[in-house]
């Protein structure tokens, strides 16, 4: 596992002076700009392969780390690493940010490099997020990432959507204000440290416990989003460009999974059990409301926005099962939610710049039109609802076996959301691509190389994780083991030592 | 790699070259690459059938397909007696599909999409019934409702036909919801999803109950219920029977693929296949043969008064199936397959026959509007007549053996078997009267079309012409393996399925055999018989009738108001609380109005907001360090206490 560069730190950083670099560049040249966005980003994306190819799949160990003191006095460092559940969403940071540089080519025509340059930041941030190994580091990843996802909404975003941005980031700021607290309390409770990997060993008494899991069940509820505190996400889908949209779904509303992976359970084990049954029970509404509200949809983007939520709450459920299966198929569920509406957010975006409309009614027929985009559209459509075959259902299927082992009820209603998932997709799908051909869809071109190749890396990873799953699965096994035993032996102190252990 | 492998990855092939390369490349050669392709399968699934029929069984694993934890499943393959028969109906039904649609769809702009739909129909339901473990197979039950979707969309810019691709999808997706938990609960409380491991260790779970909303229920007849569910949605047994009628929004072709060889004997093979389970339930047996009986019976009474061709012969699926259930409610699973066989054969006939009569009649399906048809396309009308004779189970032809075996073992099986039985042969009566009902109206008499129409009659070319009579004798000589020792024969095809189906042992003397034969005759010649009455010798009893039960007719003709109930209780209230409830209270004002407060407050806040967002990168970049100031400070403060 020797790698000639500190990787994390590359990943994380290359973005970010690129984007400064991008500032730099003459706003007239725009072809320069765009190239250079595409450049670095897939210099990221080609430099984060080896967190693939060198990643250790037999320990729950840190990798790939790096640690440095950054202000020793207070306790601060600057520690990196990832581990089975983290890795792989570097992986799909990196490359999502290349299609979202792709996909917004002709469509963003206004203020290029800023556009380019806040994307960039916000997959640097993204992947520090992560990566970050100390509370205070990763606290400043977190709220990096709000400023240029803020202004990617509000700057470039729709008719309205300066109320979008604004509420996408009250919302989210509210919510980390609170798990700022319990950060506070955190350091203050672990002997003035930030060092997460000491905090995951560290037993804290049961009602300190409640009040941080609350805390930081804050900030990433709202992240996730679970029901209720999911109004904000599709005003913000509904006004963000494309490439907003696609690191909305695909990455941020991940991180609120993540955090509760990362923080919730392993750092107050007893009371992520505790409120296990809650946060099923919310998980449970979110599925079922979620996609029951999919139904009443007029606009596209909405629709795709409340069907996150529903397909979160299948993530959240999988989780707070508290078994294999479940944490499993619910990482699992993240990168495939990354992937599926990350791509349908893409197919979206492909039509609006031809349409310039998102109202559902405007369409019709657009098979016919443009049958290749129709295609792709289907195979995602599919995969979204969890079709045998694709990634969809090995995430589904592992979450509600999970959901179902931790409580019998919970899993079957959860398991309606497969009844409700198929039909507003195929009504969406019918809507769009069937019948007759709606004006504004006649006389546009089919999707061009650009778009099709923009496509293809998503459309690989639907068929391959859903015919041969093991590839990803195999990296969460250890890490998901000892998250388990920590939440299950709490208490125990040797058994989350192993993570503490930091391989150089 | 083996050669069993190729046989659901040849189709797979033939899809994936064709959906790439078929619209620009391909185009209407498409079908060579199909055909070739399905013709491989069959020839490798005659030399698997041969190995069976010497006493192999063939069952092994390609790959780990998912594991997590504990939960390992894989990708693998099981060719016993049962999957054997099956691929030899999948395989050669499909083949004769394929090369009849050559001559059905040609001219269809989406030819190359047409014949890779089918190579992928053909591999989904390969990989469902030969399968090694449950996984496996409610990835071909899923993908073969997926291929349903595309086939009866095929012509999606109709309305009606993109409706009935989608409720066919979704309606299926109520049974599998069913289907799923069942196979989960196998997992959770056997360790595995393996079918040999299932049914090793099915017994353990013997007498005990899990405890549902207080009520103590047996944990097998739960788990075999469960798995019923999914049968009854993919086989449309009632209540989930809506979407195979509607289903003949799809070209022909793909009707007779659905009807015969795939998709809707799925969930018979599937009831089959887990005899050992259900054999374990008095109770869900129970529940099989009557939910089998009751559609069988109710499809029927509906079949006779339809006048679209396709629409009476799809109830006339419907109806069979139910006997196919009804055959495995009494534990006759051998014959119930057995009848799935012959009932391929002579409905993939029915089916491409009343194809053939549309497409000399210009997509007319109302009989009414038919009539003389015999002398215009004599080989469609023969053809069809000896699948009629066989569906209604006249001595000698397939339908008959089948059908025959069916209700002389239900008759032996107790109380339940009785009732069964007795409406089993009421079926039996109804199905010869409608089959002839589109004998005589559509090809006797004279014709009732237009004039232009009845210019255009033709017969149809050869492609289409040819697996008619491949299929014909196949009508008449399917049920040859089967011939009962009554009759001399030694059933042969019993004595095959035993070692995985079983067979009920029956000691009742041939005497009472012969009697129960001779009731199911006398109802199927009884039934043609009135058929004829009406239809031919005196016309105006059906119409006089019609007017006497106006209400009873109604309801038939209606379908007993089944759609119109599901719309009312299911569809609608759904849509209304979506768009009512959900988007306008719920989420509009309720936490809406909590999380904003006053929406007016949220604007205010935006008004002075727009001041700080500038849009200069150089502002957002200090307000957050001052964020991080903020932070810092607060963590100084806390440090110095």
């Amino acid at each position: 596992m020797q790698i000639g560069y500190p990787i994390l730190s590359t990943v994380i950083f290359l973005p970010i002076f690129g984007a400064l670099l991008i500032l730099l560049i003459k706003r007239t040249n725009e072809g320069l700009v765009k190239w250079s966005a595409l450049l670095i980003s897939v210099v990221t994306f080609i430099l984060s392969i080896p967190l693939f190819v060198s990643f250790d799949k037999t320990t729950a160990a840190m990798q790939f780390a790096e640690t440095r003191d950054w202000v020793p006095s207070w306790g601060i460092k600057y520690a990196l690493g990832v581990d089975g559940i983290s890795v792989l969403f570097v992986l799909l940071s990196t490359l999502l940010t290349i299609l979202c540089v792709t996909v917004s080519w002709n469509s963003i025509k206004d203020k290029v490099k800023e556009f380019y340059a806040a994307l960039l930041l916000i997959e640097g941030a993204m992947v520090g997020v992560f990566c970050s190994l100390d509370l205070f580091l990763f606290y400043i990843f977190w709220e990096a990432m709000l400023i240029p996802m803020y202004l990617l909404i509000g700057v470039w975003g729709g008719p309205n959507r300066v109320y979008a941005a604004i509420k996408f980031f009250l919302y989210t700021l509210v919510g980390s204000l609170l798990m700022l607290v319990g950060i506070i309390v955190l350091y203050l409770g672990t002997g003035m440290s930030f060092d997460i990997l000491k905090m995951m060993t560290t037993n804290y008494p049961y009602d300190i416990q409640l009040i941080l899991f609350w805390a930081f069940f804050a900030a990433f509820a709202v992240k996730v989003p679970m029901w209720p505190m999911h109004t904000w996400l599709p005003d913000a889908h509904t006004e963000a460009p494309t490439a907003g949209s696609v690191i909305l779904a695909g990455i941020l509303i991940k991180m609120g999974a993540y955090g509760f992976l990362r923080f919730n359970m392993p750092l107050f084990p007893e009371a992520a059990k505790a409120m296990a049954p809650a946060m099923m029970i919310l998980s449970v509404i979110a599925i079922i409301y979620g996609g029951i509200i999919c139904l009443g949809q007029t606009d596209l983007k909405r629709l795709i926005a409340y069907s996150s939520v529903s397909h979160m709450g299948f993530v959240t459920l999988g989780i707070f099962a508290l078994n294999t299966q479940g944490i499993q198929g619910g990482i699992l569920q993240m990168i495939n939610h990354g992937i599926i509406t990350g791509a349908l957010f893409l197919c979206v975006g492909m039509i609006y710049d031809r349409t310039h409309t998102r109202q559902i009614s405007d369409y019709g027929g657009a098979a016919t039109i443009l049958p290749i985009y129709a295609a792709f559209f289907m195979v995602f459509t599919l995969a979204s609802i969890g079709l045998p075959g694709t990634n969809g259902f090995v995430g589904e299927f592992l979450i509600i076996l999970g959901g179902f082992a931790a409580s019998k009820i919970l899993g079957v209603l959860a398991a309606t959301g497969i009844i409700i998932g198929a039909a507003y997709m195929l009504w969406l799908y019918q809507k769009m691509f069937f019948m007759e051909t709606g004006s504004k869809v006649q006389g546009h071109n089919d999707i061009d190389a650009r778009e099709i190749l923009t496509l293809v890396p998503l459309i690989i990873l639907v068929f391959w994780i859903g015919i041969y799953p093991n590839t990803f699965l195999s990296f969460m096994d250890a890490s998901v083991q000892n998250l388990i035993n920590r939440v299950n032996e709490a208490g125990l102190a040797q058994t989350a030592q192993q993570a503490v252990e930091v391989i150089k | 790699m083996d050669k069993y492998v190729l046989i659901p990855l040849l189709p797979l092939t033939a899809f994936v070259i064709n959906i790439i390369f078929g619209k620009w490349i391909i185009k209407e050669k498409a079908h060579w690459i199909a055909i070739l392709a399905v013709l491989g399968s069959f020839a490798i699934a005659v030399s698997a059938f041969l190995e069976v029929l010497s006493g192999k069984v063939i069952n092994y694993d390609v790959y780990n397909w998912i594991v997590s934890g504990n939960f390992k499943v894989t990708v693998g393959f099981l060719i016993d007696q049962l999957t054997a028969i099956m691929l030899i109906v999948v395989t050669s039904v499909s083949l004769l599909v394929h090369i009849y649609s050559v001559g059905y769809m040609h001219g269809d702009g989406g030819y190359y999409r047409f014949f890779a739909y089918l190579s992928l129909f053909t591999f989904s339901m390969l990989m469902l019934v030969m399968g090694n473990n449950l996984l496996q197979l409610y990835f071909g039950w899923e993908a073969v409702g997926l291929c349903s979707y595309f086939l009866i969309g095929f012509w999606y810019e109709k309305k009606s036909a993109a409706d009935a691709g989608k409720k066919a999808f979704i309606v299926n997706r109520f049974g599998d919801f069913g289907f799923g938990i069942g196979v989960i609960m196998i997992f959770l409380m056997l360790g595995s999803l393996h079918y040999t491991e299932i049914f090793g260790k099915i017994g353990t779970l013997q007498g005990q109950a899990i405890n549902i909303l207080g009520y103590n229920v047996d944990l097998i007849t739960l788990i075999a219920l469960l798995l019923f569910c999914g049968a009854v949605g993919k086989s449309a047994q009632i209540p989930l029977h809506v979407w195979l009628p509607d289903a003949m929004e799809g070209p022909t072709p793909v009707s007779a693929l659905i009807h015969a060889a795939t998709m809707v004997t799925a969930g018979v093979f599937m009831v089959a296949r887990f005899n050992p389970i259900f054999n374990l339930s008095e109770t869900a047996m129970n529940v099989v043969a009557l939910t089998g009986a009751i559609t069988s019976l109710f499809a029927a009474t509906i079949a006779l008064v339809q006048n679209d061709i396709k629409r009476i012969v799809a109830y006339s699926t419907v109806s069979q199936l139910g006997y196919m259930f009804l055959a495995c409610g009494v534990g006759a699973y051998g014959a119930g397959i057995f009848h799935l066989y012959t009932h391929a054969y002579f409905k993939a006939l029915l089916f491409l026959g009343a194809g053939s009569v549309m497409h000399a009649m210009a997509g007319e399906l109302d009989i009414q509007k038919m009539g003389g048809l015999k002398k215009y396309m004599p080989v469609t009308y023969w053809t069809f007549l000896i699948a009629s004779l066989s569906i209604a189970g006249i001595p000698g032809l397939a339908g008959f053996f089948s059908k025959d075996e069916i209700l002389w073992l239900a008759y032996n099986h107790g109380t339940v078997g009785k009732i069964v039985w007795a409406m089993g042969t009421a079926v039996a009566a109804l199905t010869a009267f409608y089959s002839f009902r589109i004998i005589f109206l559509a090809f006797h008499g004279t014709f009732r079309g237009t004039h232009e129409q009845e210019h255009h009659l033709h017969e149809s070319p050869k492609a289409m012409t040819m697996p008619l009579m491949i299929l014909a004798v196949g009508a008449v000589a399917a049920g040859w393996v089967g011939i009962p020792a009554a009759l001399g024969g030694s059933n042969a095809i019993a004595h095959f399925f035993e070692p995985v189906l079983g067979h009920p042992h029956v000691t009742a003397a041939h005497e009472e055999e012969y009697m129960v034969m001779g009731i199911s005759i006398a109802a199927a010649i009884g039934g043609i018989f009135v058929s004829w009455i009406f239809y031919s010798l005196k016309p105006e009893i059906p119409k006089n009738l019609a007017v006497k039960f106006k209400s009873i007719y109604t309801t038939l003709w209606n379908k007993y108001y089944v759609d119109e109930l599901y719309d009312f209780i299911i569809v609608r209230p759904v849509k209304w609380t979506a768009t009512n409830i959900l988007v306008a209270v719920t989420d509009g004002k309720i936490i809406e109005g909590i999380v904003n407060g006053v929406p007016a407050a949220i604007r205010n806040f935006g008004e002075r907001l727009r001041k700080l967002q500038t849009g200069y990168l150089q502002h957002y970049a200090l307000s957050m360090a001052l964020g991080v100031f903020v932070i810092l400070t607060l963590v100084l403060i806390a440090k110095g206490r």
